[in-house]
């Protein structure tokens, strides 16, 4: 809450000590998102292999792609290559990486394309992700590239805009724990005119996926940013993204608020939150209310919070700072200059207070 | 004459790889035979990206004396004659030095895509004129170069060219970006893995804006639902109810320096919700607005120059006059910085914060924060 002592409790140091030790011993993944085939994820991997070996780096390739570009061929000769071992399970062909072969040849960096191929029933693990994971956990460095239409947490928004559902994913969190994860960006206009590709309104489905694929980065990015920013001991009071908190009280316009704060977190892809600084006598009528309000924020995805302080303003604003919040709905109960005047408004107190994000005053106008 | 396309290398920092990628692209393009120069290039002592203007023909720049020195910007007009089918243009932010034609390389650029003539040009994320304090808050950095959004909004083409900073900070180390020394203190400032990382995600969420903004213009998709209930639309009906009324975003301007950033807000605010966007000063009799005229004049052009509509006005009741326009025109949401602090002897009277919020019962307002760091 609010008030709690934000210092990190021993057992979250040692957490953080063991977490990062572990990330020494490990190898460094690095991963290539694209957002279709033929953005050129491959080739930027490629590319970023050949310039580590040009730095005098022992890097191999682990996996290839079947469909090779033409361009593609001259590239790899550039490479020792590890062949993924091939088999045959019911009737279909599957690429399994050589982990063997590769652990005893332990290189520097591994060059696996296609990260999120599944290995046949009874293989050591039955995804190529796991695969990786255990390079990873030996000491070897992987640079990987995989296609937003395979993180598993996006496939059901994929499968909406091109009504087709890749077979085989990789958690997302898989995604969120690499080292480094790179956008290959690319225009749709340049794969539209690359053959394969048809109609028009690929155009528009491109589009969508390049906006879904550069939003999941940006999230990821702002995790890792976070991470970061506490393991320097930075509180940082800014962020790169939009995040709303609307401030409930029993008679506030909670639903105009909550409503306008959903509509600008959608228009903004920005965080919503919604807190309320609970009090120690509240009417049973304004508890009911309150409730309501409570379910329809949790309704449109807001984080709920409840806060505990002696004082509102006070409370608010650490909780809106610590949450790095850039703008902040509240409601106001028709302002009375006497108000302004004697009480020192709450209001008013909190504009003043409120040095880094943006107060937006809703009039408690018609609507509860 | 079709006007030319523009397309914009979109980076976070420099040494992303930004014109490495456009002059690859234009390489590419070259070798399918399309009619391609290079109007401006910065070499920075990159070796690998000048090897990759190899075989390009270079249009002369043009040489402008300016306090005794002599300096070269793009000669749009050479171009212009020379008439090429593609014109490489690198760093679109660039201020040109006092005496060329025009202010802007943007400038510059607009004169060749109206002479028919496609642009491939770069930027970084910190130059889009929206994020000038966000950029601040973040790096402690004041960035001057900087182009309005609708410059780049109007791009026929995007893209964004990420590096991670991991690999941005080793490349530094290498010397490959900037001389050994630079790069030593640009890594201690500016580059800081922090800093890196905020920007780039800034630069991945402007792209991803940028995307769907094409798409809905594309689509003809409405614009986002407004705050204000539309003719009939029941108020506490379901977020999705009845289209609501076009949201209207009213900026209050004065000539303190703040309202730069309340002008940079307003209008990014209102470029995300698909709103309009209005400003407005109300000088409080001759006298008053004589005070900080020229600051007021110099903010109202500024924000002529984001495509905000500007008007100024006369009242002795400052808040009522702002309230009565903006109800006049529709407005849905005022924006407003700060009242100055009140000397002791006023502290009875009411500030202009108080004043408008009090008359503007049927409309939001924000008060927009500094953001110091």
């Amino acid at each position: 809450m609010a008030n709690a002592d934000r210092r990190p409790d021993p057992e979250e140091l040692l957490r953080r000590v063991q977490a990062g030790e572990r990330r020494e011993r490990r190898g460094r993944l690095k991963v290539f998102l694209g957002y279709a085939s033929r953005v050129g994820k491959s080739f930027r991997m490629f590319d970023e292999g050949r310039r580590r070996k040009m730095r005098g780096q022992d890097v191999v390739v682990g996996a290839v792609q079947s469909a090779l570009d033409p361009g593609m061929e001259s590239v790899l000769a550039n490479f020792e290559i590890i062949p993924p071992i091939t088999e045959r399970h019911a009737g279909r062909t599957y690429e399994v990486i050589d982990l063997s072969a590769l652990f005893r040849r332990h290189p520097e960096t591994v060059l696996i394309d296609g990260l999120a191929y599944d290995n046949p029933p009874g293989s050591r693990n039955p995804h190529r992700w796991q695969d990786v994971d255990e390079l990873l956990d030996r000491g070897i460095a992987v640079i990987t590239a995989v296609n937003l239409q395979h993180i598993a947490e996006k496939q059901e928004e994929v499968e909406r805009i091109t009504a087709k559902r890749a077979a085989n994913s990789i958690p997302q969190a898989f995604l969120a724990e690499a080292d480094e994860i790179e956008v290959v960006d690319a225009p749709p206009d340049a794969l539209i005119g690359r053959p394969g590709d048809s109609s028009i309104s690929d155009a528009r489905r491109l589009a969508e996926l390049r906006e879904m694929a550069l939003l999941l980065a940006a999230d990821v990015v702002e995790d890792q940013l976070q991470d970061y920013l506490e393991s320097h001991g930075v509180t940082a009071r800014w962020g790169a993204q939009e995040r709303i908190l609307v401030c409930l009280t029993p008679r506030s316009s909670a639903r105009v608020m909550l409503e306008s704060g959903h509509r600008n977190a959608l228009r903004f892809h920005g965080a919503l939150l919604a807190a309320y600084v609970a009090q120690t006598h509240v009417e049973e009528q304004d508890r009911l209310l309150l409730q309501s309000n409570l379910a329809l924020a949790a309704h449109l995805g807001a984080e709920v919070h409840c806060l505990s302080g002696d004082d509102f303003v006070e409370t608010i604003i650490e909780f809106a700072c610590e949450q790095r919040v850039t703008q902040l709905f509240l409601g106001h109960t028709g302002v009375d200059r006497r108000f302004w005047l004697w009480g020192r408004n709450p209001i008013e107190r909190l504009i003043d207070a409120a040095e880094d994000f943006d107060v937006r005053l809703f009039p408690h106008g018609g609507a509860s | 004459m079709s006007r030319g396309r523009l397309k914009v290398y979109l980076g976070y920092a420099a040494g992303v790889g930004k014109t490495y990628r456009m002059l690859e692209e234009a390489q590419e393009m070259k070798r399918q035979g399309v009619d391609i120069v290079i109007g401006y290039f910065e070499p920075h002592g990159r070796r690998e990206t000048i090897a990759k203007t190899e075989g390009f023909e270079v249009v002369p720049r043009r040489v402008i004396a300016y306090g005794g020195g002599k300096f070269e910007e793009m000669d749009p007009e050479a171009i212009l004659r020379r008439k090429p089918r593609v014109a490489i243009v690198d760093e679109f932010a660039h201020t040109n030095v006092p005496g060329a034609e025009r202010l802007k390389r943007w400038q510059d650029v607009h004169v060749l895509l109206d002479g028919g003539i496609d642009v491939l040009t770069t930027m970084n994320i910190q130059h889009l004129e929206s994020l000038n304090d966000q950029v601040y808050q973040v790096t402690g950095i004041r960035v001057r170069e900087t182009i309005p959004d609708w410059v780049v909004d109007e791009a026929d083409e995007l893209v964004f060219i990420d590096l991670t900073p991991r690999a941005l900070r080793n490349r530094l180390e290498r010397g490959v970006v900037y001389a050994q020394d630079k790069a030593q203190r640009a890594m201690e400032n500016f580059f800081t893995e922090g800093n890196l990382s905020a920007l780039r995600e800034m630069a991945m969420r402007h792209t991803a804006h940028e995307v769907e903004e094409k798409l809905s213009v594309v689509t003809g998709a409405a614009p986002a639902p407004s705050d204000a209930p539309g003719p009939g639309g029941a108020p506490g009906g379901a977020p999705s109810g009845l289209s609501p009324r076009q949201e209207r975003i009213l900026i209050c301007l004065t000539g303190r320096p703040s309202s730069a950033i309340l002008i940079r807000r307003g209008k990014r605010v209102a470029d995300y919700l698909h709103a309009d966007c209005l400003a407005i000063h109300v000088a409080a009799g001759q006298q008053a607005y004589g005070d900080d005229r020229e600051a007021v004049e110099r903010h109202m052009s500024f924000a002529r120059n984001l495509r905000i509509e500007t008007h100024v006005l006369e009242a002795a009741d400052v808040p009522r006059a702002i309230t009565d326009f903006a109800r006049e025109r529709g407005v849905t949401q005022i924006f407003m910085g700060r009242s100055a602090p009140q000397p002791w002897w006023k502290s009875y009277q009411e500030t202009v914060v108080q004043g408008i919020v009090r008359h503007a019962r049927d409309m939001q307002v924000t008060i927009v924060a500094e953001r110091r760091r």
